[in-house]
């Protein structure tokens, strides 16, 4: 409206009225015209593709529901495989940003694709909904009026574990992560709650990303004299973390407790019997005991064949249920990108993990509630992360981020 | 906090470590010693193994079953790509097998997507050896004891086979002049696809062994390759010995690096090998560079 109005003053009065009569029109044949477009960066081969499927799965559930509509337009995904390598990942974005000229952006999975995307994302003005990549950063120092998150803070998991630990399982703890930056905030933020609590940390250690072989660190555990180990592992590095960690025969002297990724359904299956009792801390698992996420699962299982929900598909169920009650508040409107984006912050309802909304010092998702979860097996799910305690309004604390209040 | 350092403890973690290395690395060296080609692929054969365990484990249930089995499988599948795809270019440059080798590591990841799926698998260990055992201050998981003493025994076995037999023997014979082999009346077609199956049979082999220590998915092939890569080039280009003497030298080097210097531990394979080719550029046990 407002461009049109200034075309219409420097091009004389008569133009100016044709252009002020035309300007809700056209407004309207945009809102009503094209399809709305959603890019998707995630990663669809390699080890982490079943989370960009998980992720991706649960955002076309909730469009399905929807018939693919919104306020009278349609929903359009544009689908890019990152590869889970940041210069891949960068280059669909700018593919998706500059060429198909999408309305709304989400993922990714992998956080360095994320720091990575961030400035073309916030100098383009172009709404990203975060659907995975925890990196605390873009949280805090690199917040933008442009981007959300659904998923977490690498913090968020971790930091209500730390005083749990100490309280409930053991104050001599030994810590241990992948060497890259997830690892080391994830020990820091357990450490937030756990020093306080009268924790005290025995040992650490950070092995390569990728190691196939943790024998020398069990070692090194087992004599620490540790009465408890806090680890973040994801991935094959889970597996392979969790069930040498069993053959050790650790698991009967030294409580395994960690981040929520260490057992989630990615990697619960291949590592089997050895992740029973396991503690960990996440905002979901498939057992909660809601209507919205019972019928979550139910939906879930009977479009993906009898497939059990995780928490990644949850972020996607989220991000999708964003992009939906955004939509209608604006009534299909996504020329007004403010409007859009207010609309965003506003949104609140009922999600599979309990009351879903935005902080708005940060526009990370305040987690409801951060359970602590025990891997047992259980009848209807077989092996699974059953919750056993939680920590409600989890919010990052968001240092260093100036998002207008 | 430094320990005490449990140096025996460390000691076996470092033997059991280096003996599947050895394992993942024997067929590949073997493959190269006696029919001079590097075949990238033999990360493709160790998955190729897992899964084809993962498949006869759920068949059968039994773990030994799979280590018999799977093996033959995959040796299969290495004589159909020795027939087939390799032999055309046996007078071709070395290039051009390398090219097919490492085409092949993408078709075989994609062969196990569209059977097995992407998801993470992993082979249980067997009932027998689920649980640990302590020898004096030291833990260690018994299906590791298993492996040492397996890994052991097949190198003993290789050797014997190669260096004592009549049909290693005609191995060698064939190796040093095809032509003159096959004027003396042996099949040394024949002879080079039953070597080339045998190399990839002891790539999934190896799968299978490391099934219950390290996981699988699609594209372990080449997180596996690097490492027996390395094993290959410290212990000499062929050499049987060189494979078993360097894959023990990493091992002890990579768990001690862990346990002592984590911070650079990540390096220490490849600051073994920079050393090992500085001092003896043909490796320790390879033959003279011309």
């Amino acid at each position: 409206m407002g461009a049109l109005t200034r075309r219409g003053l420097l091009t004389g009065a008569g133009a100016a009225a044709v252009g002020v009569a035309a300007g809700p029109w056209v407004l309207r044949s945009w809102a009503q015209g094209g399809p709305i477009k959603i890019g998707v960066v995630l990663p669809y081969t390699g080890v982490y593709a079943v989370l960009g499927e998980s992720i991706t799965q649960a955002m076309e559930l909730v469009f399905a529901r929807e018939n693919w509509t919104v306020a009278g337009r349609k929903l359009e995904m544009i689908k890019e495989d990152d590869e889970m390598k940041p210069p891949v990942g960068i280059r669909k974005t700018e593919k998706l940003i500059d060429s198909d000229r999408v309305d709304i952006l989400t993922g990714p999975v992998h956080s360095g694709i994320l720091m990575g995307m961030r400035d073309k994302v916030h100098n383009s003005k172009t709404i990203l909904i975060v659907s995975n990549a925890g990196a605390d950063a873009i949280s805090r120092g690199r917040c933008s009026k442009w981007i959300f998150r659904t998923s977490f803070s690498n913090w968020q998991p971790c930091q209500p574990m730390g005083g749990w630990v100490a309280k409930n399982v053991a104050k001599e703890v030994f810590q241990i992560a992948p060497n890259y930056q997830a690892g080391k905030d994830m020990m820091a933020a357990f450490r937030e709650t756990f020093l306080p609590a009268g924790g005290k940390v025995i040992a650490e250690d950070y092995p390569k990303l990728g190691e196939t072989d943790y024998a020398p660190y069990l070692t090194k555990i087992k004599q620490s004299g540790a009465k408890a180990v806090f680890a973040f592992f994801s991935g094959s590095d889970a597996v392979n973390f969790v069930k040498q960690y069993d053959q050790f025969g650790l698991k009967g002297a030294v409580k395994l407790t960690g981040a929520g990724f260490l057992t989630e359904p990615d990697v619960l299956p291949a590592q089997g019997k050895s992740a029973l009792g396991v503690l960990t801390g996440h905002f979901y698992t498939p057992v909660l005991d809601n209507p919205v996420n019972k019928r979550f699962v139910k939906d879930f299982k009977a479009r993906y064949g009898n497939k059990t929900p995780d928490g990644f598909a949850v972020q996607g169920y989220d991000t999708a249920e964003v992009i939906i009650r955004a939509l209608k508040a604006t009534n299909g409107n996504t020329q007004d990108k403010d409007k859009l984006v207010a609309a965003i912050a506003r949104v609140e309802f009922d999600s599979p993990r309990g009351r879903f909304r935005f902080d708005p010092r940060t526009q990370n998702v305040i987690q409801p509630f951060i359970y602590v979860r025990e891997v047992r097996e259980v009848p209807e799910f077989g092996l699974t992360n059953v919750p056993i305690d939680k920590v409600a309004d989890v919010r990052d604390p968001g240092t260093g981020c100036t998002l207008p209040a | 906090m430094p320990f005490i350092p449990d140096f025996f403890g460390q000691a076996l973690n470092g033997l059991a470590y280096g003996v599947l290395l050895f394992l993942l690395s024997v067929g590949l060296t073997l493959i190269f010693g006696m029919l001079d080609v590097v075949n990238l692929a033999h990360g493709s054969f160790y998955m190729l193994g897992v899964y084809a365990g993962l498949t006869l484990i759920a068949a059968t249930g039994s773990f030994w079953v799979a280590l018999l089995l799977a093996p033959l499988a995959v040796g299969l599948v290495g004589a159909l790509v020795e027939r087939g795809l390799l032999r055309p270019l046996y007078r071709r440059p070395t290039l051009d097998q390398v090219l097919l080798t490492f085409g092949l590591i993408y078709l075989f990841e994609d062969l196990v997507k569209w059977i097995w799926g992407g998801r993470i698998r992993s082979i249980p260990p067997p009932a027998l050896f689920a649980g640990s055992v302590t020898l004096g201050d030291a833990t260690l998981p018994s299906y590791r004891l298993f492996v040492i003493a397996f890994g052991l025994v097949m190198a003993l076995a290789l050797w014997l086979l190669i260096e004592k037999t009549r049909l290693g023997a005609i191995i060698r014979a064939g190796v040093f002049d095809a032509e003159m082999a096959a004027g003396l009346g042996i099949n040394t077609d024949r002879m080079f696809t039953g070597v080339f199956a045998f190399g990839a049979a002891l790539g999934g082999l190896s799968g299978v062994i490391a099934g219950p220590i390290q996981s699988a998915y699609p594209s372990v092939g080449v997180t596996i390759l690097i490492p027996a890569l390395i094993v290959v080039v410290v212990g000499g280009l062929g050499s049987l010995k060189g494979s078993l003497v360097g894959s023990l030298i990493i091992g002890q080097a990579e768990t001690f690096g862990k346990a002592w210097l984590p911070g650079v531990s990540m390096l220490m394979i490849y600051v073994v090998m920079a050393l090992i080719v500085l001092l003896r550029p043909q490796g320790l046990f390879g033959r003279q560079l011309k």
